[in-house]
């Protein structure tokens, strides 16, 4: 559904049935009984949450992963809900050290970007990651990323000049992960986009504040998405979409940063109505009979993952219908929930195993496919997926940019 | 190579993920259709008995609801019963049954079986799941009710009595008597998805087992909760019938959700994925696309915007008014929420409801009017675009809460309106 006015995201309550679809789906409660449900933390505990101390400590273990607001039928916006009273709670307890940090990628990007193969070797340390998980409480086996050496941006630089010829303008939103993890991402991202004769322009950008939102710390994230929107919205308003590799980050953009953060700006609204996933703006593009299908065969066996927040876009999957284009490519899609990992959840020591169990379906789901590639369009999904299974997992954009013979 | 391709659309939107909605998405994709089915949450299917209901109530109740529909269908000429023929809703249920393959359906429209509800009644149904047909009433001998102690919504004692009560009352008494087991796990508080769960873990089910063999009495059935496992059900079932020596049956629990809802709803949409259909969640459609008074496809809302979404076809598979497809705003006004089609129902100044909470109220009635392929039709009697086909509840004319025909009117209707896309597909 489109963005609602905050008061309507409280509001929203008042539709709640009770027909329970949203416990059903949930997939947190489906293996702990440290969270109760997001219908009974939800519209119906919102109800009782008045000025004075929070108490749900319950609460905390909602993961943010959204499938409750998508699976109901009622339109009760059950995640903005939740993540809206954790905040409170957070911010009444304390915020943990521990998530001031790891809610802020480029803070991480720009103290291990320079340092990236001592800041690798320490992260694979066994005797360092148990350190952190004493003084920080990181669990020592989560899936952390690896600094790339050098970002996107540097790369981007450097690159010869496009030769594309198309009149298409697009703007990439990168993100911080493909900055300073996965670079080649963003080079696939732009290539892609450029074989299809998009002129790509990189806005300044910075982190869209999603991770310091899903920790609660809403103050700051509301800074950094304001100036993020503030950086991109002279694209918008000139008409460019705005495609983002990063599925959940392009959410925020969308609609999280106005419907859980209240963010209420023009240059956000401009940049809300104009941002797409790219498996999204390729697909209009295909469906527009726009886009080039000059695919050479892709002879793999490849699983799909739709992560929870490409879900909350209410696109569907089009992933799929672009995988389908590629000859010789057998792609398998998983009809699982969630990996676990919910951005930083799965990587908080209390909240690690019950991260590994919800992924556990789909783990052996992908394990017992074998397949070549688990493709999956959300960072921190792949890099718990490798954990989870071992196989390397990559963005759909990166199968395109195989068949179209540009790697 | 050439570098461009044509365009890219579906064939087909259905809108909705109900039973309606769901057996015509798995009908077109199975025929090689490219079928996207929107729907704005999980559809109401998953909090249902799943038991296919086609008529039990006429208004007396129904011993075969192929020997009354005839009937039925003449007297109620505006019923969706009138459009689909007897043949057409034999062929349906048989499609279900070939269809539904991880767990298996009983019963025809032949003869309705008479199922006791978690409250005790006796309840008309025709086309039943197998692990619940074992608690037929008609002709049963004693049962065992069986309660799972750490389950709050089903109580034995309360089913086993009214049952008794219920029975007897029909002068064919079914002996019930009630027993309150303590399954492993512990007094925490467990709804009917958690223990369902349960029951696909080897070592619970086998606990279990044990405790009903020894509760049991030889000639009894056994009478459980619907709660004997999700994906795995037929399994359970058997094992616990292999178990125990008995015949077993699950009996759906009286409040959301619904453990036998979630396993059709599950089983549908697992076989519409496997077909290459596609699903868009958690979006509405705001209204049709138009060329030139020309329906080409259906508006879309997802996160940010409202897309158009081309196909040639839709389904509108809402629901009615209990599910919000058709919508009646403060003044009274009844209207049809996805693409704004006429609505029949009380206008404004007669009357829409009647004194009585029971009374047949006329806005029970309140839906589209459709033609003989489930075209919605104006005023006129003309369909109001060629290529829009309506199933379910969003059709009026049915009373399906009283009648017991709501599983059947969705599956049959569902299953006609993919019939006439086929016909016209070619």
């Amino acid at each position: 559904m489109t963005a609602q006015q905050p008061d309507a995201i409280r509001g929203s309550l008042d539709h709640c049935v009770k027909c329970t679809i949203c416990e059903t789906a949930c997939p947190v409660a489906a293996v702990t009984p440290l969270f109760p449900g997001p219908k009974y933390v939800g519209p119906q505990a919102e109800r009782f949450r008045g000025a004075g101390p929070s108490v749900d400590a319950s609460l905390d273990y909602c993961s943010s992963c959204g499938i409750c607001t998508l699976v109901c039928p009622q339109g009760v916006q059950v995640a903005e809900i939740n993540s809206r009273a954790r905040a409170v709670m957070k911010q009444q307890r304390g915020i943990p050290l521990r998530d001031q940090l790891i809610a802020r990628p480029p803070l991480q990007g720009k103290l291990g970007t320079p340092v990236a193969p001592l800041a690798n070797l320490m992260l694979g340390n066994r005797l360092v990651r148990l350190a952190a998980e004493k003084a920080l409480g990181i669990h020592r086996d989560a899936p952390v990323p690896r600094f790339a050496g050098r970002t996107f941006r540097g790369w981007a630089r450097r690159r010869p000049a496009p030769a594309a010829s198309g009149t298409r303008r697009v703007a990439y939103f990168h993100g911080c992960s493909t900055n300073y993890f996965e670079p080649g991402l963003g080079r696939k991202a732009v290539e892609v986009l450029a074989h299809n004769g998009c002129r790509v322009v990189l806005p300044r950008q910075g982190c869209c504040g999603l991770p310091l939102q899903s920790n609660g710390i809403f103050d700051a994230a509301r800074g950094y998405v304001r100036r993020l929107a503030a950086g991109l919205a002279p694209y918008a308003r000139q008409g460019y979409p705005i495609v983002a590799t990063s599925t959940s980050c392009g959410l925020m953009l969308k609609r999280e940063a106005r419907e859980i953060l209240g963010v209420e700006d023009d240059d956000l609204r401009a940049v809300s109505g104009q941002t797409y996933d790219i498996c999204e703006f390729l697909a209009e593009l295909h469906q527009a009979g726009e886009l080039k299908t000059d695919f050479r065969p892709v002879p793999l066996t490849v699983t799909y993952h739709a992560p929870c927040q490409q879900q909350g876009h209410n696109i569907g999957k089009p992933a799929l219908d672009l995988l389908a284009l590629v000859p010789g490519l057998t792609v398998i899609e998983l009809d699982r929930a969630c990996c676990g990992i919910a951005g930083t959840y799965g990587l908080k020591r209390e909240k690690y195993d019950i991260a590994m169990q919800v992924g556990s379906g789909l783990f052996g789901d992908i394990r017992a496919a074998r397949p070549d590639l688990a493709v999956c369009d959300s960072e921190t999904c792949r890099w718990q997926i490798t954990h989870g299974t071992g196989r390397t997992s990559v963005h759909p954009v990166d199968v395109l940019h195989r068949a179209y013979g540009l790697s | 190579m050439n570098g461009q391709s044509g365009a890219a659309t579906a064939d087909v939107v259905v809108i909705g993920a109900g039973l309606a909605g769901l057996v015509a998405a798995v009908r077109l994709a199975e025929a090689g259709l490219r079928v996207v089915t929107v729907a704005k949450g999980h559809g109401s299917l998953r909090l249902s008995p799943a038991t296919i209901d086609i008529l039990g109530y006429g208004p007396g109740r129904v011993d075969s609801p192929a020997r009354a529909l005839p009937g039925f269908a003449a007297a109620h000429p505006e019923h969706p019963y009138a459009l689909v023929g007897p043949g057409l809703l034999d062929d349906s249920v048989r499609w279900l049954k070939e269809h539904v393959d991880t767990y298996r359906y009983v019963g025809d429209a032949s003869a309705n079986m008479l199922l006791p509800t978690a409250l005790g009644v006796p309840r008309p149904s025709a086309v039943v799941p197998e692990t619940m047909a074992a608690g037929d009433l008609r002709g049963a001998g004693p049962v065992l009710i069986a309660g799972l102690g750490v389950l709050k919504d089903f109580h034995p004692s309360l089913a086993a009595e009214n049952l008794q009560a219920a029975t007897a009352a029909e002068g064919r008494a079914v002996r019930a008597r009630p027993v309150l087991l303590d399954p492993p796990g512990g007094p925490a508080d467990v709804g009917a998805v958690a223990l369902a769960r349960r029951f696909e873990d080897a070592a619970f089910r086998a606990a279990v087992a044990a405790r009903l063999r020894a509760a049991a009495r030889a000639e009894e059935a056994i009478g459980l909760p619907a709660v004997l496992g999700i994906d795995r059900a037929r399994s359970v079932w058997t094992e616990l019938q292999r178990e125990t020596g008995r015949p077993v049956f699950e009996i759906p629990t009286a409040v959301p959700p619904s453990v036998p809802g979630m396993r059709l709803a599950g089983a549908l949409a697992g076989r519409l994925r496997r077909a290459g259909g596609r699903f868009v969640l958690g979006a509405q459609v705001t209204g049709p696309q138009l060329r030139n008074g020309t329906l080409t496809g259906v508006r879309v809302s997802s996160a940010a915007r409202v897309t158009p979404r081309a196909c040639r076809w839709v389904v509108l598979a809402t629901g009615g008014l209990a599910s919000g497809g058709i919508d009646v705003d403060s003044s009274g006004a009844a209207s049809e929420r996805a693409l704004g089609l006429p609505v029949r129902a009380p206008g404004p100044g007669e009357a829409a409801f009647l004194p009585g909470y029971w009374d047949d109220h006329p806005m029970d009635l309140a839906g589209l009017r459709v033609d003989g392929s489930l075209r919605p039709v104006g005023p006129d009697g003309e369909p109001v675009y060629p290529n829009v086909f309506a199933a379910g509840a969003v059709i009026g004319g049915a009373r399906p809460w009283r009648e017991k025909s709501g599983d059947g009117i969705s599956l049959s209707t569902g299953y006609l309106a993919a019939e006439a896309i086929l016909k016209e597909a070619g």
